[in-house]
């Protein structure tokens, strides 16, 4: 290599140069590895992106909203049932991506294809790849949000306003369901199934009894705390307050902000020890 | 060749390194639980050497290596890499290695040419050399023509070959080799130990781990011989050979029955017998004339050969046992 360099070849910089950089930009060095695979299967990601919320904008919004709307809007705040549920929607797409690109890919790090042990030896931290993973799965649900929510705006249920502060919320709710989530893949060193579990028993229940469909309230008590505890019920009800200014007391709409954050700085944190603790055995 | 030129200068900076040894382990010692994987070992590697880790399957070989590699913490004794403390300077010493871990961890999903420019982005290092450099390891793979394939569609050894060309990609001198031959056919490790061969002659430090003594012959200018995390020997293959060793061996097979009840009946032939389930093996410094004397004394083996001695030779003699079971 050294005889190399000398017919012009340009020189890799010093160790030392390499290891600073990677202390200081080492995560998004790895969220750039995650962003380079998803571009691989990027068509199926854009697909799931446009085609998902069309297809519910289309069904629920278009079709049982037919039905909803002439029974009056009272129950929805007054607003029509396409604006009611679209804040829903887009928080519950993207909880469902982040469940997906929080548990099979940690699993396929950590065991099945083993990739995190390839930056593992190179100046990247455990710490790093952890948070440049999450980095790269943040700017996707961004993106699926802004296409969502572009969506929604096709179908006019997106009163103009401060509305398009719901993808930052969609993304908010997609870290704080996911991170937890993404402390128990690194956990497992087997897999039995227990991701289908977690989407089954946890994810689809959520979707359905977190107020997506209709307001919380609406449920007996008996089961209305499974929104309570659920980020996508706090993600919606916050969605609603910004996208068409649903009336709601101060303090519920910052106790939906400090859950949403609460778990996702809890999740990070499980993660980043568990990521730790794992490579460094 | 470039000796002067390719010495770290981070050398001789801390940790007590003499002057031109890249990595110094002193009681080296890694425990999970009460299991000791690594009890207490001490080397040094220079630089521009090719240093191998001999030793069955468990001694702790790869144990040792990942510490060298700063992956694992070592739970007692010093070592230092480049100088460094790869415990505390974690990140510092990963940059100066290029390492080929036991399973390839190719990114399957990334077509083999990206394989290499992600790696690289991972030291911090611009597209602008990633890209000319990428083509130029490729070439030296010998994988010029699969730049674009999937990794899925690589056969066994160029997905070896591509492991240890994403392990140059930041031009390091130390080179780690976990077992970089293990499953490969013997075509495809020929080809492996050439271009292994073309590193070290460019001064680049190879340590390797191996269980396959032709390899350890091959590659290496000076190996230890571990079991059970603990240094048995350590030397260049042949003094290793010399001193723990006959020069030649023979070979002789009887048939299962009879090889364990035969011992006696060769009692005095040659320096030593060792008896092992398919075969008895007599040491002695002239395997020829061994032979002549178990024909002399009327045994007539199934078969019968004479071979000079090996590393696998070694090993037998110091822990009893076979390097790969």
């Amino acid at each position: 290599m050294t005889e190399r360099s000398a017919a012009g070849t340009v020189r890799a910089h010093s160790p030392e140069a390499a290891a600073a950089k990677a202390r200081r930009w080492g995560a998004f060095y790895y969220a750039e590895q995650v962003l380079r695979v998803m571009k691989s299967y990027g068509w199926s990601i854009l697909m799931y992106s446009v085609g998902q919320p069309v297809a519910y904008l289309f069904a629920m919004g278009v079709g049982l909203a037919s039905l909803v709307d002439n029974q009056g809007t009272a129950v929805f705040g007054g607003v029509s049932y396409l604006t009611f549920i679209a804040p829903a929607l887009l928080v519950s797409a993207a909880v469902m991506t982040a469940a997906n690109e929080f548990t099979f890919p940690v699993m396929a790090g950590f065991k099945w294809r083993r990739t995190y042990y390839g930056p593992h030896a190179s100046p990247l931290t455990p710490e790093q790849i952890a948070a440049g993973h999450i980095m790269a799965v943040t700017l996707r649900l961004v993106v699926q949000s802004a296409i969502y929510f572009a969506a929604v705006a096709l179908f006019g249920a997106s009163p103009p306003g401060s509305g398009w502060a719901g993808i930052l919320v969609a993304a908010l709710a997609g870290l704080s369901f996911g991170l937890p989530l993404m402390a128990y893949s690194a956990s497992l060193t087997e897999d039995k199934g227990q991701f289908a579990l977690v989407m089954r028993l946890v994810v689809m229940p959520l979707f359905l009894f977190s107020g997506t469909f209709f307001p919380l309230d609406t449920l007996p008590l008996a089961v209305r705390w499974i929104g309570w505890i659920s980020p996508i019920w706090h993600g919606t009800e916050l969605g609603r307050v910004v996208s068409y200014g649903y009336q709601e007391p101060l303090v519920l709409t910052l106790v939906h902000v400090a859950v949403l954050a609460g778990l996702a700085v809890l999740g990070w944190n499980l993660t980043r020890r568990r990521f730790a603790a794992r490579m460094g055995q | 060749m470039h000796n002067e030129a390719i010495l770290p200068s981070t050398a001789n900076k801390a940790g007590g390194q003499a002057p031109g040894t890249v990595i110094t382990a002193e009681n080296l010692t890694k425990t999970y639980g009460d299991v000791a994987a690594v009890d207490g070992i001490s080397f040094s590697v220079r630089a521009g050497e090719s240093f191998g880790l001999l030793g069955p399957n468990g001694a702790g070989k790869s144990t040792t290596m990942k510490m060298i590699g700063g992956v694992t913490r070592r739970t007692a004794g010093n070592l230092r890499i480049m100088g460094l403390d790869p415990d505390s300077h974690g990140p510092e010493v990963r940059a100066h290695l290029g390492v080929v871990p036991q399973q390839d961890n190719l990114d399957e999903e990334l077509r083999v040419r990206d394989n290499l420019l992600v790696y690289g982005r991972y030291f911090g290092l611009p597209l602008s050399y990633l890209k000319p450099k990428a083509d130029e390891l490729l070439e030296f793979a010998q994988l010029t023509d699969k730049a674009k394939s999937k990794v899925d569609a690589l056969s066994g050894g160029m997905k070896r070959r591509l492991t240890i060309a994403r392990s140059l990609i930041n031009e390091p001198r130390i080179l780690l080799l976990d077992e970089p031959t293990t499953g490969l056919d013997p075509q495809a490790r020929h080809i492996l130990w050439d271009r292994l061969f073309r590193l070290k002659e460019q001064g680049v430090t190879l340590v390797l781990t191996t269980h396959y003594m032709d390899e350890a012959e091959q590659l290496c200018d000076r190996l230890i011989v571990v079991d059970k995390g603990r240094i048995m020997a350590e030397g260049s293959p042949a003094r290793l050979i010399r001193e723990h060793s006959t020069r030649e061996v023979l070979e002789l097979r009887f048939g299962s029955e009879r090889n364990t009840t035969i011992a006696a009946e060769l009692d005095g032939i040659g320096e030593r017998l060792e008896v092992l389930p398919d075969r008895v093996l007599i040491y002695a410094d002239d395997g020829e004339s061994a032979l002549e004397q178990v024909a002399s004394r009327g045994l007539r083996p199934l078969t019968s050969l004479v071979r000079r001695s090996s590393l696998e030779d070694v090993f037998l003699r110091l822990t009893g046992r076979s390097l790969v079971d």
